[in-house]
């Protein structure tokens, strides 16, 4: 039996401050808050006192005065008689628009660059490493204006589709107009609207269309009514399959499932495409879609799809190869290996560093300014601060949009990764 | 036994055969071919598409780069020589344009006279950064590396050789600080004393002392203003002086955020999601615009200075995260380790902890500067002249107007030597590191 003989000091020393790990840790911490402290109110102090100086107060109140620009591209309802606030609204969903197309467009890239560079066939392998290290490594900045350049120098101008003989000509059956403005595509009206708007004729000779939002509803919603009963039918053949052992085919149910309803909805409202076509000086109807729109999407696209493509590779490479054997060892053919066995443990690897991707490439989206794309940066942190003098107060709304939109993207991943986590002992 | 063996079967051969070559299919370009280019019915078709792509994108780009004209004066005249000499339309590259302005594409308007200024830094970087990815090379060299960020400051800016020097001692008074402390105050008091003495000479003696000197022997470079740096240069000194500072910044950070001290723990933590959270551009913009408000009424500084600033904060936040999972992969039993051998937290985090996580996070660190070398671009829209605002000035002259593909080449091709060249070393690094654990 040892006995603690440690002799206890009644009185406390300020030395234990510093050398007594009880405390030390509580020191350093006040020191740091202090220091943290006095930082953060040396900068209110001077921001208070240059705010003073230059005779500008800190509000928010420029947000209801009348924005006086004009925006060229708007989802929503905008003229230059709205106020800031609308304005930096119709910049915030044009991130989100172009964020939304690239993610989309950059999965689909990334995952086929990914996996065909693990083919084993030689040049499209080689083909993808070109396009990855090439992407990877030049900034995204160039790629922009290259692509930019090709929309806006290399493609035809209007003009150029007039005469008799025109240099250049419509694709597709006459549906889709490549400009050195963009690109005309044709848009759905529909001669039964339920808008209530009154139906114009697109053209002469043309039947009168209208759309409103309500028909655009009716559709998503006919839609997603058809996907749930899709989810339904898999759940039946699956519980089906537990009970027996035989799995019905149903694949002809699930696409009939898909097509019939919305058919009909699309049928019920006179759905046809208008087309653009040439009037005066350019083409006129149908959906059109700017340069700036397409050489931002293309580029992201391509851009981030380079580094998802790299994160699919790794992913499908971080699953040991006895995985796959004891697949084949079960008689799985390689198609089903690869998509009963491989993929769904890849995902977990794949998705974490996928979603972050997401978030690089809306941040990204902010080198619009590079295009002229009106984005949230170019109304609310552009011709907004230029036209108020707000700096302080644009650029930390600004901050706050992008801030707020990766912390949600980045808890969504958190809630993720909780629930595909390997459970362990 | 033997013998009704002898007597079934009528022939054995007692001599090899000779080796025969394989099947005609089965050997040299043929079976390549079969295996890599038409193993299955899918594959024959993406080789075709596949060569079609590449005859597609071929037959476009490679008369352009055949036929290229390299002295003209402008665009009209290299319209003109390309008609003569080719034929009229021919596609044509002007790389002319690059012979006339490359100067301005790596230099800016940096004054020509010094060209040589940069140039030696450039190669004084080399030897410098040489030691430090290179483990074989003497170690002496790295007095040099530790001498050269002054020296490569002065060749830069320029100005009288006091001021860096005047800079670079604070560190020597530093060191005398911690030395001269250590017996008097221990350990605690000598590391505070090395902090707070050089920082206190930096901001009220270094400036008179360099001053007084340079009016006693004024030995100096030109001094070239900063307004006159640009092209590659520019994206040089941001992106090298990025990476050198945001390291150290990033690991403190990662340790911060990993540290079970609560108020540094949360300032990381918010410090690092913050930074992240926001575009680089809105941080440029940031930097131009508001960095003032921040400030003391009346201060104004170098607009490449802050940008260096941003640019390191910003990637250090990056850096911090990258660390934070090599930190996070290292087993328990490391930590646990460093403990009861009794060492305290620096000494585990430098012996023990950090070359275990560092090297797990090479290939991420390495991203990291990639991105952020890339991300120098950016500084254009704050009105710094970097390779893109370049060739937007060099587009706008009346001699180039149109001028576009020939460029983008050029700064696309220097980009991509540059950060293909780091990922390789990265690979390079990665293989040397390898203990072979696995």
């Amino acid at each position: 039996m040892s006995v603690i003989s440690d002799e206890q000091d009644s009185g406390f020393r300020l030395s234990q401050l510093i050398y007594d790990t009880r405390y030390r840790s509580l020191t350093i911490q006040v020191v740091a808050f202090m220091l943290l402290t006095l930082f953060f109110s040396w900068l209110a102090w001077n921001t208070i006192q240059n705010l003073e100086a230059l005779g500008k107060d800190f509000n928010f109140g420029f947000l209801q005065n009348r924005a006086g620009y004009d925006i060229n591209q708007r989802l929503i309802e905008y003229s230059s008689d709205s106020t800031h606030g609308r304005a930096a609204m119709v910049g915030i969903l044009n991130t989100l628009l172009v964020a939304f197309l690239g993610c989309i467009l950059a999965t689909i890239l990334g995952v086929f660059a990914g996996v065909l560079r693990l083919s084993n066939n030689w040049i499209v392998a080689r083909l993808m490493t070109v396009y990855v290290e090439g992407f990877r490594n030049v900034p995204l900045l160039l790629w922009i204006l290259v692509i930019f350049a090709v929309m806006s120098e290399g493609m035809p101008q209007p003009r150029e589709f007039r005469g008799e003989n025109p240099t250049a000509s419509m694709m597709l059956g006459d549906s889709v107009a490549v400009t050195n403005r963009g690109i005309y595509v044709p848009r759905l009206g529909f001669t039964n609207s339920l808008s209530g708007k009154e139906a114009v004729a697109p053209q002469e000779g043309a039947a009168p269309v209208a759309s409103g939002a309500i028909d655009w509803l009716l559709i998503l919603g006919v839609l997603a009514a058809s996907i749930l009963a899709i989810r339904a039918l898999r759940g039946w053949a699956g519980r089906r399959q537990e009970a027996t052992g035989d799995r019905p085919v149903i694949w002809y149910y699930e696409l009939g499932l898909l097509i019939v309803p919305t058919a009909a909805v699309l049928l019920f409202l006179g759905a046809t495409l208008v087309n653009p076509y040439l009037r005066g000086f350019n083409f006129t109807e149908g959906t059109y879609l700017r340069n700036s729109l397409i050489a931002l999407w293309l580029a992201l696209s391509l851009y981030t799809g380079a580094f998802i493509a790299e994160n699919v590779r790794g992913g499908i490479l971080a699953i040991s190869k006895g995985q796959t054997e004891a697949a084949y060892a079960l008689g799985l053919r390689p198609g089903r290996t690869m998509s009963l066995v491989v993929l769904p443990q890849a995902m977990r690897v794949i998705i974490p560093p996928l979603i972050s991707q997401y978030l690089n490439l809306t941040k990204n989206s902010s080198l619009a300014i590079a295009v002229g794309y009106m984005d949230a940066r170019s109304t609310l942190g552009g011709i907004t601060i230029n036209q108020t003098g707000r700096e302080l107060e644009g650029m930390l709304l600004l901050g706050a949009f992008y801030l707020v939109i990766s912390l949600l993207i980045s808890g969504g991943m958190n809630v993720y990764n909780q629930s595909v986590k390997l459970k362990e002992r | 036994m033997s013998d009704t063996h002898a007597q079934t079967v009528a022939y054995v051969r007692d001599t090899m055969l000779p080796e025969a070559p394989p099947p005609a299919a089965e050997r040299g370009l043929v079976k390549w071919v079969r295996e890599n280019l038409a193993s299955s019915w899918l594959n024959i078709v993406l080789t075709l598409l596949s060569l079609a792509l590449v005859w597609y994108v071929l037959s476009h780009v490679l008369p352009w780069f055949w036929y290229t004209v390299w002295n003209a004066g402008s665009l009209t005249e290299c319209r003109e020589i390309r008609d003569a000499a080719f034929g009229e339309g021919t596609p044509s590259a002007c790389f002319a344009v690059i012979k006339d302005r490359w100067p301005q594409l790596l230099f800016g308007f940096y004054p020509p006279e010094f060209y040589w200024r940069p140039v030696l830094a450039l190669v004084l970087f080399f030897v410098a950064i040489a030691p430090v990815l290179f483990a074989n090379l003497p170690r002496k060299l790295l007095w040099f590396t530790a001498a050269s960020p002054f020296v490569l400051v002065w060749l830069f800016w320029g100005g009288t050789i006091w001021g860096p020097l005047a800079v670079a001692a604070g560190f020597g008074i530093g060191y005398a600080a911690y030395l001269g402390i250590l017996p008097i105050a221990g350990g605690l008091g000598a590391v505070i004393g090395a902090i707070v003495v050089p920082v206190l000479y930096w901001l009220l003696l270094a400036g008179p002392i360099a001053g007084a000197l340079a009016g006693v022997a004024p030995i100096g470079l030109t001094f070239v203003p900063s307004d006159d740096f640009g092209g590659f240069m520019l994206s040089f000194i941001i992106g090298i002086s990025g990476i050198i500072l945001s390291l150290p910044l990033g690991i403190l950070l990662a340790l911060g955020r990993q540290s079970n001290l609560f108020i540094l723990n949360k300032t990381s933590t918010i410090f690092i999601e913050v930074i992240r959270g926001v575009p680089l551009i809105v941080w440029l913009f940031t930097a131009s615009l508001l960095l003032n408000y921040f400030l003391p009424p009346g201060t104004n500084f170098d607009l490449m200075l802050r940008v260096i600033i941003m640019v390191t904060l910003f990637s250090s936040a990056y850096i911090a995260e990258v660390v934070r999972g090599g930190l996070a992969a290292l087993p328990r039993g490391q930590y646990e380790a460093a403990d009861s051998l009794g060492l305290d937290y620096w000494k585990a985090q430098r012996l023990i902890i950090m070359p275990q996580a560092l090297k797990i996070s090479i290939p991420g660190i390495v991203n990291t500067f990639i991105g952020l070398f890339k991300d120098t671009v950016l500084v254009v829209f704050i009105g710094l002249l970097d390779p893109i605002g370049l060739s937007n000035a060099i587009r706008a002259t009346t001699d180039w107007n149109g001028i576009y593909w020939e460029l983008f080449v050029f700064i696309g091709l220097l980009f991509f030597i540059c950060c293909f060249s780091m990922s390789q070393y990265s690979q390079y690094l990665e293989r040397k590191l390898a203990t072979g654990h696995r």
